[in-house]
């Protein structure tokens, strides 16, 4: 099983030379620090600004330079800033290749719900009902199951929808799936976990085709 | 050159009253214009729509104005980390509707630029889509979302003239740009108003004909909600 390190190691994998990426707040910003350091890639976040840096050193930090999660950050050397309709021109225009970001529940036919719980949790969708319903690649990280232990891969979402048929893959802490036609395609296990135990994690309808290999981390 | 100087944030306020829309700029903390707020809250008035894409924290930007029930409506596209804008929301006191951050951001630059409305495929699907128009282009399916009507356009820069001129500063930028000229009076606050002709024409992010009314912002807290660093190897 994996933890939430490992989850963002497994999905720095996903991330190509030259691609522009859009990182969710939580799992996702872990990315970051995972990427192969011999391909060229440029983080955007949603407030305005493309070619994110590291957290800056203790003394360093800036109010006027953060990122969308509104933590402290650095810019890289060709970095840019920019308002906020320039930035979801960047992100609806589908110039951001990948947007990886994380969920309360994914539907088998690629629904995602992660922005309200009514009557308990309103924070509001923030960007992310722009990213998902625009980006040509969409990668949920996310826990398998809640905290109750219920199954966060459905049939059907249960809570108020963030975007209708456009998740195209998850990693979790127990698998690599893949959104297709049929519902979910198992392709890859985390270490030590079994198709069994993934099986029983899983409420939606998974596909299970030959031999399923253990993650490669 | 036409003067949009004021030499007073009471100056610049001119005009607000009761029930009023107002626009204001900032991403979380950043960027927010502190010294308009102040004078929003010390002016007293009540009942206002507040059109900016958070809501402040509990003792700083937009926040004070809702300790003071000064908000009758938000309209936003993120709010957590505000125990009191939870409370007035849950209560039913607070009028609150959370729309995408690209559609608020697209909203205000609507107005800005004289359309009516725009096609987002941004909450299709959802209830955010609940009741509006949708349309399918190129076999994908958008919403209409229409353009705000604001009275005023409160945002910060980082410099600016007496021309009205904007100079933004980092990621401080944010939802500033898009309001100026966006609601009837823009009112901008800046770090360093400078003498006109000095800032270079090139390097101008928003020019003076989108504000009506600048002036020098004084005593910047410019807080930072989430420190974050990394210590030195």
């Amino acid at each position: 099983m994996l933890d939430k390190t490992g989850i963002a190691k497994r999905i720095a994998k996903e991330v190509q030379d030259s691609y522009y990426v859009n990182l969710g707040i939580g799992i996702p910003t872990l990315v970051a620090n995972y990427v192969r350091d011999d391909i060229e890639v440029e983080f955007q976040s949603e407030n305005g600004v493309l070619g994110m840096g590291p957290f800056p050193f203790d003394g360093e930090e800036d109010a006027d330079i953060i990122n969308a999660g509104k933590q402290t950050i650095t810019t890289l050397p060709g970095a840019s800033f920019f308002d906020s309709a320039m930035s979801f021109s960047m992100i609806r225009g589908q110039h951001v290749h990948l947007t990886i970001l994380g969920a309360m529940e994914v539907a088998e036919n690629g629904d995602i719900a992660n922005w309200k719980i009514p009557g308990k949790m309103v924070k509001g969708m923030g960007g992310a009902m722009d990213l998902v319903a625009s980006a040509e690649n969409i990668i949920v990280a996310m826990m398998h199951t809640n905290r109750a232990g219920a199954s966060k891969l459905l049939k059907k979402c249960s809570l108020p929808l963030t975007g209708v048929g456009c998740v195209k893959k998850i990693v979790t802490n127990l698998a690599v799936l893949e959104v297709t036609e049929k519902g979910f395609k198992l392709l890859e296990r985390a270490p030590g976990v079994t198709v069994e135990e993934i099986k029983q994690a899983t409420e939606g309808t998974l596909i299970v085709e030959g031999d399923i290999p253990e993650m490669n981390i | 050159m036409i003067n949009k100087k004021v030499n007073a944030v009471s100056d610049a306020v001119k005009g607000i009253s009761d029930n009023m829309t107002f626009m204001l700029g900032g991403f979380g903390l950043s960027g927010i214009p502190e010294n308009a707020i102040a004078a929003l809250v010390k002016s007293g008035i009540k009942g206002l729509t507040c059109i900016s894409n958070n809501a402040g924290v509990d003792d700083f930007g937009l926040g004070l104005l809702l300790q003071q029930k000064q908000i009758k409506k938000m309209v936003s596209s993120y709010v957590g980390e505000n125990d009191e804008f939870e409370r007035q929301m849950l209560s039913g006191e607070l009028d609150v509707e959370l729309i995408p951050q690209g559609t608020l951001a697209e909203r205000c630059r609507a107005a800005q630029a004289g359309f009516p409305a725009i096609y987002t495929p941004a909450g299709y699907g959802t209830e955010v889509a609940e009741g509006k128009e949708t349309r399918e282009f190129d076999g994908k399916m958008y919403v209409l979302e229409h353009a705000f009507k604001a009275d005023f356009a409160f945002v910060k820069a980082w410099k600016g003239d007496a021309a009205g001129n904007l100079i933004f500063k980092g990621t401080a930028r944010n939802f500033n740009p898009v309001m100026c000229g966006a609601a009837t009076i823009t009112v901008a606050e800046v770090e360093e108003l400078v003498p006109v002709g000095e800032l270079d024409p090139n390097q101008i992010h928003i020019p003076g004909i989108f504000v009506q009314r600048i002036f020098q912002g004084e005593k910047y807290e410019k807080r930072i909600e989430q420190r974050t660093v990394r210590t030195r190897e």
